[in-house]
């Protein structure tokens, strides 16, 4: 009766053998798709049990902060409501994250790697979330939506020694904490024509207009083809591939330098700077400002487009066949760019031609008050030579002081900056009006991008207030 | 070494087990590291020693591994309970303590097992007898549809983790008597070996008696397990596989039948096949507890997320008040070995089933030094059986077959199955004390 027996505990070791396979499927190979299956709730159950960190502004403000609910698990509030809603997004169970909170989602639930969870489990820790301090300036963002005064458009203001965030505003704004009241979110999302979820700093992509001018001028210096004395006929009407392009007012003037073109913004002459320099030297400098792909920001980057040449909704190269590099040298063609870009635009210039990585947070702080980490300033990309930054940034002094930015002049501070008014629809009054700035010239602190969609009047006029109160604001 | 000196050395790491484990929980809900821990090792320790020197006296030659191996699975799941609800753990211990009083008796009062035989009939008509209790009104509670306990004394009992040691002796006892005039007494049709009816007629009365009272209860497990047991043993008596195979024959045309037409088993065959589909996920008594049971060992990986870690319950709201919803239905009895996976890893999930294989391996081992053929089959169905209730849980959560509940042998929280459970044990160490006596 032994060999029954025998066969017997075979089989149960086949039995087992299949528990064991099943158990490892389970467990190790379909886990992936177990985990991602829509009916899985656990992450996100487990993830509201978490005290997820702070995010703060520069100065401490509490920009959201998790607060206990009843049966223990967790739930966002965003105490100064829409003001930061574009940069910090929300985090909640029901809708998934946006913004800060879901990039530095990692940092916020206090993810580790293996050992130190081990190790925190060991000594009894709970993971507790670590807290996010930003470079985020409350008072200059809440001048900034003052100064847009319900206008739509966007604000982004840098520190360009640093590439810190200062400001970035985005209006129609929303708050955050609304987004848990049932229906909000759908309808907000479902909102085509002020798209109020959607952050215009990073991205919409407006046509920079003149703005863009501040690029043509680095790229004609520090490619050596140009000095800002060269000068180049400016008269109205010069065929741009082979079409007549106008100048504001129809103004016609002779020849004259680049500096004083900049300064009353001559669209001919840079039209024709630009196709002197050539789309190849463009697309290089392009590329140093950080055109052509996305912005290196600590923010999704599915929230963020890559600011240049489009065509039926893809981005081109400016070498491209289909660009008009004239007109592309003025800020026209089909440019698309947003104004976290233009805003590194003038940062660049700013800072000696070294470009900084933009980036929202300053220190990762664990619940024990320890900085886990710290963002140092790093380097982007050297655009241009210092010799060509002091030569623009010169430039840009003038366009402020004598130009068509002298309304963003600030009392004891040397302001360079640059207009932009992009006609988006031919024929139509309405203007995307643009203004980029640093300041102080001598020892800038602040570089800033204001764009305005739809507006009657000119950069100068619209825009250049609004630069003014924020670096005002940045610069008490 | 003696044997008993070799199972007093094997019940150390055990103890160990029992304490770490405690003290595991301890830091993870972030008490103080109390010596609580510390007292639950050492008094099972002491419970253990007891059980031991029981042996000592009655059983000096009985398998000294067994024994440890039953209490390492007894302590590991005592630790998990206790990690879901210290309140079943307490419960449990007490459960642990009562069992082991059993198994005590079972150990001094049967020392000389075959007497069972002259009770066989005896023996079945009270398995049979419990088996219906659940469906008796006033006593018996039906829960999802099942039949499966009743209502006694303040607590609830599973009749059928009894029943099932009654039916193996009864087949046991049986089979010993006629297992050679099955075999030899036997028409062949077709070139298989038909059972003579006279001889295997009482068997089959009183077999399809259990499994047609397991289907009025509702109690799929357990069907599935006597099932399993009694063609186990039947292979064992008659060494002739035509009889396994054909009664897998019958039993897979059986369950096809009850598959198509009882919508209770029918959904839980739709749930097996179908956990994510939305309708089936959303009903009541759907697949819900299949889908979670797989989850939450998705989370779990090669080493798991550490004790005391996995998501049971989360909380929310029912009808405006905070609640404690069940995200791992029955965590504590029929999912427990996905909690495990979940906090231990497919490697201490393997490690589990390691152990419950050497202790099928340790009862197998008995039925094979044992002398008589009455021992050899009561050996060899308890063993069945043991191991077949192992892979008929374990197999439902892991979607290998059809989950049913049943459950996890000496690590699911439930008294009537470690007091059956540890009867069943006491009933193997008899036989192997007998079997190692006199060496051959």
């Amino acid at each position: 009766m032994n060999t029954p027996i025998q066969r017997l505990y075979a089989l149960v070791l086949v039995l087992f053998a299949v528990l064991v396979y099943f158990t490892s499927r389970n467990a190790v190979f379909d886990a992936k798709a177990l985990r991602d299956n829509a009916l899985n709730k656990r992450t996100l159950l487990e993830e509201q049990q978490i005290h997820r960190g702070t995010i703060r502004a520069a100065d401490g403000t509490i920009l959201a902060r998790s607060v206990k609910q009843r049966g223990g698990v967790y739930s966002r509030r965003y105490p100064v409501g829409g003001l930061f809603g574009h940069a910090i997004g929300y985090s909640f169970t029901t809708l998934g994250r946006a913004g800060l909170e879901r990039s530095r989602n990692d940092d916020l639930t206090g993810k580790r790697n293996e050992l130190t969870s081990i190790i925190d489990q060991l000594r009894g820790k709970r993971q507790t979330g670590d807290s996010v301090r930003t470079t985020l300036d409350a008072p200059a963002q809440r001048v900034a939506y003052q100064a847009l005064n319900g206008r739509k458009g966007a604000v982004v203001a840098l520190d360009p020694r640093s590439g810190a965030v200062k400001v970035m505003a985005s209006f129609p704004q929303y708050d955050p904490n609304a987004l848990r009241g049932p229906g909000t979110y759908a309808r907000l999302a479902n909102d085509n024509e002020n798209r109020p979820l959607v952050n215009r700093a990073t991205q919409f992509g407006y046509a920079p207009g003149s703005t863009f001018k501040v690029v043509t001028a680095t790229a004609a210096i520090d490619s050596g083809e140009f000095t800002s004395q060269s000068t180049v006929d400016g008269k109205n009407g010069v065929k741009i591939s082979g079409v007549p392009l106008q100048n504001d007012y129809n103004q016609s003037f002779g020849p004259i330098d680049l500096a004083t073109a900049l300064e009353k913004s001559v669209n001919t002459v840079y039209a024709q700077v630009a196709e002197k320099v050539g789309k190849q030297t463009m697309k290089k400098y392009m590329e140093r400002f950080g055109f052509g792909s996305k912005p290196q920001l600590d923010y999704p980057k599915d929230q963020m487009s890559s600011s240049g040449e489009y065509r039926n909704g893809k981005l081109i190269p400016p070498t491209s066949r289909f660009v008009d590099v004239g007109r592309m040298g003025i800020g026209q063609d089909k440019l698309a760019v947003t104004p976290l870009q233009m805003a590194e635009v003038a940062s660049a210039v700013a800072n000696g031609g070294r470009l900084m990585k933009p980036h929202f947070t300053d220190r990762i702080v664990d619940s024990d008050g320890r900085t886990v980490e710290e963002i140092k300033p790093e380097e982007q990309s050297r655009v241009m030579k210092p010799s060509t930054a002091s030569t623009v940034t010169a430039m840009m002094e003038r366009v402020v002081q004598s130009g068509t930015g002298t309304q963003a002049q600030i009392q004891g501070i040397r302001v360079a900056g640059k207009t932009g008014t992009a006609e988006t629809q031919i024929g139509k009054t309405t203007n995307n009006v643009w203004f980029i700035a640093f300041a102080p010239a001598d020892n800038p602190r602040v570089a800033i991008a204001v764009t305005m969609e739809h507006q009657i009047g000119f950069g100068g006029d619209v825009a250049a207030p609004v630069a003014k109160a924020v670096m005002e604001s940045l610069l008490k | 070494m003696k044997a008993r000196n070799r199972e007093l050395l094997a019940l150390v790491p055990a103890s160990l087990l029992v304490t770490a484990g405690f003290a595991a929980i301890f830091i993870q809900r972030q008490d103080l590291l109390s010596n609580v821990s510390l007292t639950y090792g050492l008094l099972f320790l002491g419970l253990c020693l007891a059980a031991h020197i029981v042996l000592r006296l009655t059983l000096p030659h009985a398998d000294p591994y067994l024994f440890p191996l039953v209490a390492l699975l007894a302590c590991f799941g005592l630790v998990m309970v206790y990690r879901i609800d210290d309140t079943l753990a307490r419960q449990q211990a007490q459960w642990f303590v009562i069992g082991l009083i059993m198994f005590a008796a079972v150990v001094v009062l049967l020392r000389d097992y075959h007497v069972l035989e002259r009770y066989r009939y005896v023996i079945a008509l009270v398995s049979l007898f419990l088996l219906l209790l659940p469906r008796v009104p006033g006593i018996g509670s039906q829960v999802n549809g099942a039949y499966l306990g009743i209502h006694f004394a303040g607590t609830t009992f599973q009749p059928a983790e009894f029943a099932k040691i009654g039916i193996v002796v009864f087949l046991a006892s049986y089979l010993r008597d006629t297992r050679q005039l099955l075999v030899t007494a036997g028409t062949r049709v077709l070139g298989i070996t038909l059972p003579p009816l006279k001889h295997f007629g009482p068997l089959l009365v009183v077999f399809g008696a259990a499994m047609l009272e397991l289907l009025v209860i509702r109690d799929l497990g357990s069907s599935l397990m006597f099932f399993g047991g009694f063609l186990a043993v039947l292979y064992v008596a008659t060494n002739r596989l035509s009889f396994p195979v054909i009664g897998l024959l019958l039993f897979a045309l059986g369950a096809w039948l009850i598959g198509t037409h009882t919508p209770h088993v029918h959904d839980r065959i739709e749930a097996w096949q179908h956990p994510f589909r939305a309708s089936l996920y959303n009903r009541t008594g759907g697949s819900f507890q299949v889908a979670q049971s797989v989850f939450a060992q998705a989370d779990g990986g090669l080493f798991g997320r550490g004790f005391g870690e996995a998501l049971i319950s989360y909380p929310c709201e029912i009808g405006g008040h905070a609640a404690n919803c069940p995200l791992l239905p029955a965590a504590q009895t029929d999912l427990i070995y996905s909690v495990i996976t979940n906090e231990l890893g497919l490697f201490g999930a393997c490690g589990l089933l390691l152990v419950y294989l050497l202790a099928v391996e340790r009862g197998f081992r008995i039925a094979m030094l044992a002398r008589d053929s009455f021992s050899k089959l009561l050996a060899a169905g308890l063993t069945s059986v043991f191991a077949l209730q192992v892979f008929v849980i374990v197999g439902g959560v892991t979607r290998a077959i059809p989950l049913t509940g049943v459950t996890l042998p000496f690590v699911s929280y439930g008294g009537s199955s470690i007091m059956a459970n540890f009867v069943l044990l006491a009933l193997l160490l008899v036989v192997s004390d007998r079997a190692r006596r006199d060496p051959l």
